[in-house]
């Protein structure tokens, strides 16, 4: 219960918050999506986003992640209010995300798709030197393929990968701007249970050197792996905790009726 | 048994190695490969004009190809950067007497500057939408050269842009002579593939793939994709201005029909016809129709529909164009 109640508290006095949300609406012209959300994020956690189809999830990760601007409040990163800037400012400040849908570059080899994601944070404007010749990218790459487990493929197309392999790739691509917090959008979707197992292990082993915000539909894929957890219930905050206080949580059971928590 | 069964495909895949490590050599000496075969070239060309205008439209084409093939954005008034190279360097020689190796910078200058106020409104727009706001502003750039009759002679052409001879150093050259002019020319066009082909193979040249390929993941990785855009379109008409610029070297005059959207239109038509996104496709795609069109207006003053028959034909069926079909089936 002790453990528990350090674990909860998320944000202690003494480390500012890497991502702090405050009082965050989005309208889609009459639609609320989100309803004033005001969350902080501790460094160094594995914070995952929860709720039932429709409550907000995605809204809420596009506006984390600067896919658009949230309709009111604001969104500070390490203390920036990073609020309406542009989605490539928010790679360069080191804030990457995976996309639900996956979303690469179909024709470049694996190891290219990494490389010029490495290349848009590390190197200026060149118009001159040849790109195999920058090796510190190359490497880099490579680094990043042997970490996901697709080293093996690296010259492939990624369009020739499997489903699973393109959600890795998905992730090898977001590590390469050397993000200190990682928003990752449903990475499991349309895996097997063992596919999607495996992508919790090495979420797991990410989060080992960074933040890492999840957006998940599954509840049962995240409550062994998160250090706390958001459920989002029509816009808003319904529960904030432990995988064991949401477990318990009376609330987050009515929403998430039949299903076991 | 096994043993055949075991050889057949070892043999295939040595033969797809052998394919691959060609296609390899190929790509590292592209530069070589392309100026060794137009140095030959004008020797089998029917006669050496023909060879002049394939080397300057293929120049072209090359440009167009940076900003259609590599980069997935479909330009519709390549026109425009075209023929602002030749006037831009046609009005310096015809009118003030500037020395040529000034003029040609000065017209990839005046080019690459239109590019920058063109690229910066059409970058803005996608698809259909960049391809008619190009359209748009070329014919624009189009009615004001038209107009300037005293500066560009308008409607009969800028006249008097000759250059009988330059001066190379110690050198005199007689561009008179129809191969000298040739060779001259062919200078110029392989030190731009030269930088063309460093472009493609530098960080930024990665950039330009990935802009075709997902701008959405492009945007994602930290790229300011707008900007990226306009970079590719003001290199592009850099390119393009180039051969403007020796079109006008090479006939003396600027015919106002540089800047008439069939010029937009033919040099999309030899980019797919050679093949869009490879090295050597726009070079091809020009010897293609500049061929043709030669070979069967001597035939019929109708050569158009002969060439937009074939057009039809490769576009259903070799939609890679001569060159990207090729590499394609040779590719293991």
């Amino acid at each position: 219960m002790t453990m528990t109640a350090t674990l909860s508290d998320t944000a202690p006095a003494n480390v500012s918050p890497i991502l702090s949300v405050r009082e965050v609406g989005k309208k889609f012209g009459g639609f609320t999506a989100l309803d004033g959300v005001t969350v902080d994020f501790a460094p160094g956690r594995l914070t995952s986003i929860i709720g039932p189809n429709g409550a907000g999830k995605s809204t809420f990760f596009n506006v984390l992640s600067g896919a658009f601007p949230p309709s009111t409040g604001n969104v500070l990163f390490e203390g920036r209010d990073i609020t309406g800037l542009p989605q490539h400012a928010f790679a360069r400040m080191g804030i990457a995300k995976s996309f639900q849908i996956t979303n690469l570059f179909p024709h470049l080899s694996v190891l290219e798709n990494v490389r010029v994601a490495a290349q848009a944070t590390r190197t200026g404007l060149d118009l001159w030197r040849p790109r195999a010749r920058l090796t510190e990218l190359v490497d880099r790459a490579e680094a990043l393929l042997v970490l996901v487990g697709l080293a093996h493929r690296r010259h492939q197309p990624a369009e020739n990968l499997a489903h699973g392999e393109q959600r890795c790739l998905e992730i090898a691509v977001a590590l390469a701007c050397e993000p200190r917090l990682l928003l990752l959008d449903e990475p499991t979707a349309g895996m097997s249970p063992e596919e999607a197992r495996q992508m919790m292990d090495l979420i797991v082993r990410l989060n080992a050197e960074r933040s890492v915000i999840l957006v998940e539909h599954r509840m049962k894929l995240v409550m062994g792996i998160s250090d706390r957890i958001l459920v989002l219930h029509q816009g808003r905050l319904l529960a904030d905790g432990t995988p064991g206080d949401i477990k318990a949580d009376p609330e987050v059971r009515r929403v998430y009726l039949g299903q076991s928590v | 048994m096994t043993d055949h069964a075991h050889t057949v495909p070892a043999t295939a895949m040595q033969n797809h190695e052998r394919i691959g490590a060609f296609i390899d050599w190929a790509t590292r000496w592209r530069v070589l490969l392309a100026i060794l075969f137009l140095a030959v070239f004008p020797w089998f060309a029917p006669y050496t004009a023909l060879a002049v205008n394939i080397l300057i439209f293929g120049l072209f084409a090359m440009g167009f190809n940076l900003i259609y093939g590599y980069a997935g954005m479909l330009s519709f008034g390549h026109a425009a950067v075209f023929g602002l190279g030749a006037y831009g360097c046609g009005i310096p020689i015809a009118k003030f007497g500037v020395p040529w190796f000034l003029a040609l910078p000065l017209g990839v200058a005046v080019a690459g500057i239109a590019a920058a106020i063109i690229g910066w409104l059409a970058t803005r727009t996608r698809g259909i939408y960049f391809a008619m706001v190009t359209l748009a502003l070329s014919q624009v750039v189009y009615y004001i050269v038209f107009q300037s009759v005293p500066l560009t002679g308008g409607e009969d052409g800028l006249r008097g842009v000759s250059v009988p001879e330059i001066r190379i150093g110690p050198m005199q050259v007689n561009l008179l002579d129809p191969m000298t002019k040739y060779y001259a020319i062919l200078v110029v066009v392989a030190a731009a593939l030269w930088i063309f082909s460093r472009i493609l193979n530098s960080p930024f040249g990665a950039v330009i793939e990935a802009l075709r390929e997902n701008e959405m993941r492009a945007t994602a990785c930290g790229y300011d994709v707008t900007r990226m855009r306009w970079l590719v379109f003001v290199l592009s008409g850099m390119f393009s201005g180039l051969a403007g610029a020796l079109y006008a070297i090479h006939l003396s005059i600027v015919p106002i029909e540089t800047l008439h959207y069939f010029t937009s239109a033919n040099v999309l038509m030899m980019t797919l016809l050679g093949g869009m996104g490879t090295f050597f496709g726009p070079f091809l795609g020009a010897f293609c129709y500049l061929l043709l069109q030669d070979v069967i207006s001597v035939v019929t003053t109708h050569w158009q529909l002969v060439v937009g028959a074939l057009f039809v034909f490769l576009i259903l069926f070799f939609p890679r164009g001569i060159w990207g079909s090729i590499i394609h089936w040779l590719r293991p």
